[in-house]
């Protein structure tokens, strides 16, 4: 009998939430389009950024050296500049990221005294474009220069890097874990805080809590629909991220979904914390979508590691639940670790699904009252 | 005209009525600028370097006080093989890890050259790049210490001089600061605006809006107003909380980006009475608007390199509003570009900005289905 009751609230719930097309389409819809998107269209790389040049000496070796700079992959030389007062404008613009200027006599210069002298103006508003196009202009400039003269540089020590982990440097491999955290993360609290809040704000609560249903069965029956529809998500992003961009899955397949559900649960307790505290079905969505979107993005590691930040910051990255989970899922998919090498991580993730079902169950008991 | 301003009073009144909202819409978006502007940061503070000296002699040690003298690298552990030295990386120990080849002699430096191998952990692809520039540049010097005399002075080299322009220190934070203002602010007003008009459906005040005499226009003025002066206030309260709390630049004259912000937050209300218009719950409204949000923040240009993506990609960004405004307000801000220099991304948002009102007022009907 009891188990009855529970199944056909369940039943309502899920018809409930199935019901609503557009919404489903966005629940699903969103962790495909946005691994997509990470895979095939952001990127940090410096591809075919436009370049000025000021070639004030206008010699054979300047020619090949902005022949070489255009027939790079990063840049190509949109405008050619004659005068210096137009590097101002050229970068104020926004047209060109960067400016090249070769000094007057620059082939003179090379063969008398062996040094000429190139000025590369870069538009440092974006610092780490700017860091890029001097670093590559330089390899590009002097290995133009080493090929005109047939000069062997390869001498003394030489660093032969390797790339551990992902080999063709490929920026999904970083993106993955933490996508898939985020959109668990967000979708899963999200989801539950507002429906408890909504019954909540309409008034449907009570005549749940006046059902024979016992509290806990109202929250199984308000969670589950969404730990499943949570956990489909993240099997369809790690199915896409193994067959469609190559991700390797080195560690255990039942340990990353075990990890992954557990993950879910800690969000979906969250989003029933959130409900509670919330007083409206608008401020429980603000909780969950505005104040909790930035921080997962930024505090996690996702796009910029933890341990570059100021040490009073990493302090709050620890509360920031998806830190950990992001460190799980790389630890498992690309570096093949298993339980023992991610225990710390899921301990903490256990710690705070402690925390927040606790929390809920206090504040749920008080609106029983 | 007395007739709009009866509808602003009233939606103000709803705004500032509803205490558990204000802190969301005013405070959040501070206390997360204040915080989060210090989380964005590529510069790599200090690597966890390891080292595999299967050489053990003084030469070697050398080269490695080389790597601990400097600022980028923390010199963790000595293991004793490459395979330790990989388990140190694969625990997150260590960052990368330098191996030292046993026939390693400063003689061999002079004579001719020698190979070490460098391990980079390239989850993180941006932190790895740096990691193997800076290896590269330590080693560079190394070599110009230990090369006879002329080997590398005595050749035919460019001088490549950087400079970097409107962001001399390469300081992300007057890079990041602008973009993650932006984000904030759009998030609030897109939220807001597509959870207004829906919100009066649902509690069904819409009704009786309907039966007023209240023009369309005055209706569509009084809703696009509020927003558009709590969006003002807060774009102008970060502007003025990044001068003084973290001396971010502005160059640019403060009517030009106060016309690029009215313009800009036109597109996003539009856009989220859109939204709101065509959903038939605050809970669908939120989702699309979220969807929305994701997409536009991932490519505007925050996170990523707009001109590296792909040509398709670049044209879809056209009806990205976030990456206009983030690319002006750059501009405007560090480069004190004049309205001449932004006329095209300016003028563009406010093509958007008259289609999208135009649709949203069009597609409002002053009837319930």
């Amino acid at each position: 009998m009891k188990q009855n009751r529970l199944s056909s609230f369940l039943s309502k719930e899920f018809k409930h939430i199935f019901r609503d097309k557009r919404s489903m389409l966005i629940l699903f819809g969103m962790p495909i389009v946005q691994l997509l998107l990470f895979g095939y269209v952001i990127t940090n790389e410096l591809k075919n950024a436009n370049v000025a040049v000021l070639d004030k000496s206008k010699d054979a070796t300047t020619k090949k050296i902005i022949g070489a700079l255009d027939a790079s992959n990063y840049f190509q030389c949109t405008d050619f500049l004659t005068d210096e007062s137009q590097v101002h404008e050229a970068l104020r613009s926004g047209k060109v990221k960067m400016v090249v200027v070769f000094d007057a006599n620059f082939e003179r210069n090379l063969v008398d005294r062996k040094k000429a002298l190139v000025q590369v103006v870069a538009d440092a508003a974006e610092p780490n474009v700017a860091n890029a196009s001097v670093g590559y202009t330089s390899q590009i400039v002097n290995k133009a220069v080493n090929d005109i003269f047939h000069q062997d540089m390869n001498r003394g020590v030489i660093v032969q890097p390797r790339m551990v982990y992902n080999e063709e440097q490929q920026n999904v491999f970083m993106f993955v874990p933490g996508t898939m955290a985020l959109i668990l993360m967000l979708i899963s609290a999200m989801m539950t805080s507002i429906t408890i809040a909504r019954e909540k704000e309409r008034g449907t609560m009570e005549i749940l809590l006046v059902s024979p249903l016992r509290p806990s069965q109202i929250i199984m029956g308000k969670v589950l629909p969404y730990f499943f529809l949570s956990f489909i998500n993240a099997v369809v992003i790690l199915l896409l991220s193994q067959y469609v961009f190559g991700l390797p899955i080195r560690g255990s397949y039942v340990l990353l979904l075990a990890e992954s559900m557990l993950f879910i649960l800690m969000a979906l307790s969250l989003g029933i914390l959130i409900s509670t505290v919330s007083a409206s079905e608008q401020q429980a969505m603000f909780i969950s979508m505005f104040a909790l979107l930035m921080p997962t993005m930024l505090l996690s590691g996702f796009i910029y590691p933890v341990e570059n930040m100021p040490s009073w910051l990493q302090v709050i990255c620890n509360i920031i639940p998806a830190r950990w989970f992001i460190v799980i899922v790389k630890g498992i998919m690309l570096k093949g670790s298993d339980l023992v090498g991610v225990w710390k991580e899921t301990l903490v993730v256990v710690g705070f699904t402690a925390i927040f079902i606790i929390g809920s169950i206090k504040k749920f008991k008080v609106r029983l009252e | 005209m007395r007739t709009v301003l009866f509808i602003l009073q009233k939606e103000f009144r709803q705004i500032f009525r509803n205490r558990s909202m204000l802190p969301i819409i005013f405070i959040l978006p501070v206390v997360q600028l204040l915080v989060l502007i210090h989380a964005v940061t590529f510069d790599v503070t200090s690597l966890n370097l390891v080292v595999v000296d299967n050489s053990r002699s003084s030469d070697s040690r050398e080269l490695v006080n080389k790597f601990v003298g400097s600022s980028f690298f923390l010199l963790k552990d000595y293991p004793q093989s490459s395979q330790q030295a990989m388990d140190l990386i694969n625990s997150g120990k260590a960052d990368l890890a330098l191996i030292i080849p046993e026939r390693f002699s400063l003689n061999q430096v002079r004579d001719g050259k020698v190979d070490v191998q460098l391990l980079v952990n390239a989850i993180n692809t941006t932190q790895a790049t740096l990691a193997n520039a800076y290896a590269n540049s330590i080693i560079g010097d190394f070599n110009r210490t230990k090369l006879p005399p002329g080997a590398i002075d005595n050749v035919y080299a460019a001088d490549v001089r950087p400079q970097f322009w409107f962001n001399p220190t390469l300081d992300f934070k007057i890079y990041m600061f602008p973009g993650i203002l932006v984000i904030l602010v759009t998030a609030i007003g897109l939220f807001l605006s597509g959870m207004n008009l829906v919100r009066e459906k649902e509690i069904g005040t819409i009704e009786q809006l309907n039966v007023t005499p209240i023009k369309k226009w005055q209706f569509i003025v009084g809703k696009v107003l509020p927003f558009l002066i709590i969006g003002l206030f807060e774009i102008g309260l970060g502007v003025l909380l990044g001068r003084i709390a973290f001396g971010i630049p502005f160059v640019g004259s403060v009517g030009t980006l106060l016309l690029t912000t009215i313009t800009y937050l036109l597109v996003v209300i539009a856009l989220g009475t859109l939204i709101s218009n065509q959903s038939s719950t605050q809970q669908q409204s939120m989702f699309v608007s979220w969807f929305f949000m994701m997409l536009f923040l991932m490519m505007s240009g925050l996170f990523n390199i707009v001109e590296s993506m792909p040509q398709w990609a670049i044209w879809i960004n056209k009806l990205n509003p976030i990456s206009y405004f983030i690319l002006i307000i750059r501009m405007v801000m560090l480069k004190g570009a004049t309205l001449s220099d932004i006329a095209v991304p300016l003028g563009s948002l406010a093509v958007y900005a008259v289609v999208a009102m135009t649709l949203a007022i069009a597609l409002y009907q002053k009837k319930t289905a």
